[in-house]
């Protein structure tokens, strides 16, 4: 289901908004500017709307189809005009590409407005590859002491969106960088969203059962395109003493893992 | 239908329990597996995925058509059709079958409609003595339960459990006798389940599938117990949903092809057994009597609606064995006889939102459900609408309607949200003591690791860079 609608051929330099995403706005801005960097490497121009906030997940996820509508309204209204829609996030971008049409599906008004922004919305690493055809993006700065990278699909981008292959074909390109899938690889890691707040002694079995595939498959890095549950394994992994590394896919393809790891102290 | 969910306190006690957890770490590395490789071998599998949808949708929106002709061919076979619009019809119906027949013994196949209408308690009461002949479904009938899998009843005991219970129920066999392994237990209930049948007066099953064309009942089994159970004894008695007909025997041949590789990931099942009527002057054996009572119990309210896809489900359990949640839980922590994503939509539409107001937010919407369902029925969708119902009825707590009345606030403020998450950015960077005060987060942080912020929003970082 990747892209069906077939998108546009893009201009050299599309203007691209950044939807930052909650998460990455407030626990771990490095992503967003990861993101910034990689667009820009692209060639896109990237511009932040400073209206957005978050993309009404939450309500949507617990029922609150009310506020859910009046949260994407806003969300349509800050995004407007721009070529694309760019997240690094498959959660949020499935959101408004897979969910904002379904929210207004009997709206005359909104209904159009929400299928326009769903069909120039994309996750990050998807929009990369699939859009400005990038295989390599990589550059002196992404330093990488010779490492096996376990890559984890977030649900939403994994399901909702089809991103498997993007991640990956990104990656390959960064030197001493194997990157291995694990037999938990597109199995859910319980975060969830609210479902981890809700139930957190189940997520949190979820997770543990995450870490026992883990530990079957040799590795330093565990990469994603999720905050959320990047966050989750980390902080099962770290709570284990794991010395399994995790970082957002952007981070490693924008600056390497020198820096500090998801959960490790900066 | 009854549900009792307590699911969170359901739920605390499942993962607390060794023997239930190693019996759920079994399942999960089985059937996923299974169903895996029997898909990676069939390269037209999507394709059969698509037919399938297309055959179930076109009998939902003709069903009243094909369940008229499935009476009618019933008929001209030699059975009878009884239409039960609710659980108390269905019980009654078959009771009255039984008696108008003098059965008192009852050799039943393994059904899910038996278990969604209560039957063995209410057959127990009224003096017939139901026994349950599938190994699944005798086990759990023995520990005085409901089952935990829709297609593996018994997914939940160990086989220690089963040799305990079997020498507790089976007091007429020698003591010392070894029930270690699997084998031996299995022989065992061979055994006593086969002078079951031979005695038995009437017998019972489900049905996979009834054809319209033809007025015929389809089980699958691996046991062979559910022919014994139709064939042996003199009165057959099919208990089926009315949402299970379909149009030909082709159909159905296209509907095996997904239900066993999506349930247990056998190409087939060992046997698939079609029933037409009651036996013909020229048969060598059968029943004489042929009843298929057909159980509407809710399905009919939700065609059209927008549970109407769910109606859809062909019961394979795909959508359990793929769950993290029920993986994590197992069956019993929902409540329902029908566990797991597709009985999260379907419980609180027989037994009403307000008793199984848990069920829909017992999943992490991953969407694995979905992905394996051989008929493509859109599960986290559902969900989401049965969390929208709950929400609107006033079902979910105060304190998380006003944890999300003050965040949507928020989010439709956008300067406001700006000072919310530079506060929470800095919070949130805070060592775990102070965390744990953070609402919300001591449940995380009993078991896990907070990863902490870098401090600054990206929002307020980008405004003084770039802005």
């Amino acid at each position: 289901m990747t892209n069906a609608d077939a998108p546009r051929t893009p201009p050299d330099h599309p203007r691209v908004a950044l939807l930052v995403t909650c998460l990455v706005d407030v626990m771990r801005p490095q992503i967003g500017f990861a993101a910034v960097q990689l667009l820009e490497r692209a060639g896109c121009i990237v511009e932040v709307p400073e209206a957005q906030t978050c993309c009404g997940q939450p309500a949507y996820n617990s029922g609150d189809r009310a506020d859910a509508q009046k949260i994407a309204k806003d969300v349509i209204e800050a995004f407007a005009g721009f070529d694309y829609v760019v997240a690094p996030s498959g959660s949020c971008a499935g959101m408004v590409r897979a969910h904002f049409p379904e929210l207004f599906a009997n709206d005359p008004v909104w209904g159009p407005k929400a299928a326009e922004l769903s069909a120039r919305t994309y996750e990050l690493t998807q929009f990369l590859v699939d859009i400005m055809g990038c295989k390599n993006i990589v550059t002196a700065d992404a330093s990488v002491k010779t490492a096996i990278a376990i890559y984890h699909d977030s649900c939403s981008g994994l399901r909702e969106l089809g991103i498997k292959a993007q991640p990956r074909t990104l990656l390959k390109a960064v030197p001493g960088l194997a990157v291995r899938d694990y037999s938990g690889s597109e199995t859910c890691c319980g975060f969830g969203g609210t479902f981890c707040i809700k139930y957190p002694d189940v997520s949190d079995r979820i997770v543990t059962q995450r870490l026992a595939d883990l530990a079957r498959t040799p590795g330093n890095l565990l990469l994603g395109g999720d905050l959320g549950c990047l966050m989750n394994l980390a902080g099962k992994l770290s709570r284990e003493g794991s010395p399994l590394r995790v970082f957002h896919v952007a981070e490693v393809l924008a600056g390497g893992t020198d820096g500090a790891s998801i959960g490790e102290e900066g | 239908m009854h549900v009792t969910t307590d699911f969170p306190a359901a739920a605390k006690k499942a993962l607390a329990d060794p023997s239930l957890q190693a019996a759920l770490a079994r399942m999960r590395n089985g059937f996923v597996t299974a169903r895996a490789t029997a898909v990676a071998r069939l390269p037209e599998f999507e394709d059969l995925r698509d037919r399938a949808q297309a055959i179930r949708d076109h009998v939902l929106q003709n069903l009243d058509a094909y369940l008229e002709r499935f009476e009618a061919n019933v008929i001209a076979a030699g059975g009878q059709v009884h239409w039960c619009r609710d659980a108390a019809e269905a019980r009654q119906t078959v009771l009255n079958i039984l008696r108008q027949t003098g059965a008192k013994t009852f050799a039943k196949g393994k059904s899910m409609v038996g278990e969604e209408i209560e039957l063995n308690p209410y057959l127990e009461a009224n003096g017939v003595r139901p026994i349950e002949t599938d190994l699944g479904e005798y086990i759990i009938q023995l520990r005085h339960e409901t089952p935990s899998h829709i297609i593996a009843p018994a997914t939940h005991v160990s086989k220690e459990q089963v040799a305990e219970v079997f020498r507790a129920a089976h007091g007429h066999l020698d003591v010392g006798r070894p029930l270690e392994t699997p084998d031996s237990l299995l022989a065992e209930a061979r055994e006593i389940l086969r002078k079951e049948f031979l005695s038995a007066d009437a017998g019972m099953t489900g049905a996979n599938f009834l054809i319209a064309e033809t007025g015929t009942s389809v089980i699958v089994t691996n046991e062979g117990n559910g022919d014994l159970s139709q064939t042996v004894p003199k009165t057959h008695i099919v208990l089926a949903g009315i949402e299970k007909v379909v149009p030909t025997l082709d159909d159905v041949s296209v509907l095996l092809r997904v239900l066993a590789r999506s349930a247990t990931g056998q190409e087939i099942s060992t046997y698939t057994t079609f029933s037409t009527g009651p036996k013909r002057a020229t048969d060598m054996d059968g029943p004489q009597h042929y009843h298929v009572v057909l159980l509407d119990n809710g399905r009919s309210a939700l065609l059209g609606g927008q549970f109407h896809d769910m109606l859809r489900c062909i019961r394979c359990g795909a959508c359990l064995n793929h769950c993290p949640v029920y993986g994590a839980v197992g069956g019993h922590a929902y409540g329902s006889v029908y566990p797991g994503p597709m009985g999260s939509v379907l419980s609180p539409a027989f037994a009403g939102i307000e008793a199984a107001k848990h069920l829909p937010h017992a999943s992490t919407l991953c969407g694995a459900c979905e992905a394996a369902c051989p008929v493509r029925i859109p599960l986290p969708k559902m969900l989401r609408a049965w969390r929208d119902i709950s929400f609107e009825r006033g079902l979910v707590t105060q304190r998380s309607k006003l944890g999300l009345a003050l965040w949507s606030f928020a989010a439709r403020n956008p300067a406001l949200y700006r000072m919310g998450a530079a506060i929470a950015a800095k919070i949130l960077q805070k060592p775990r003591a102070i965390l744990r005060l953070v609402p919300g987060l001591s449940g995380w942080l009993a078991t896990r690791d907070f990863p902490a912020a870098q401090g600054k929003t990206f929002m307020a970082q980008w405004k003084a860079k770039r802005g």
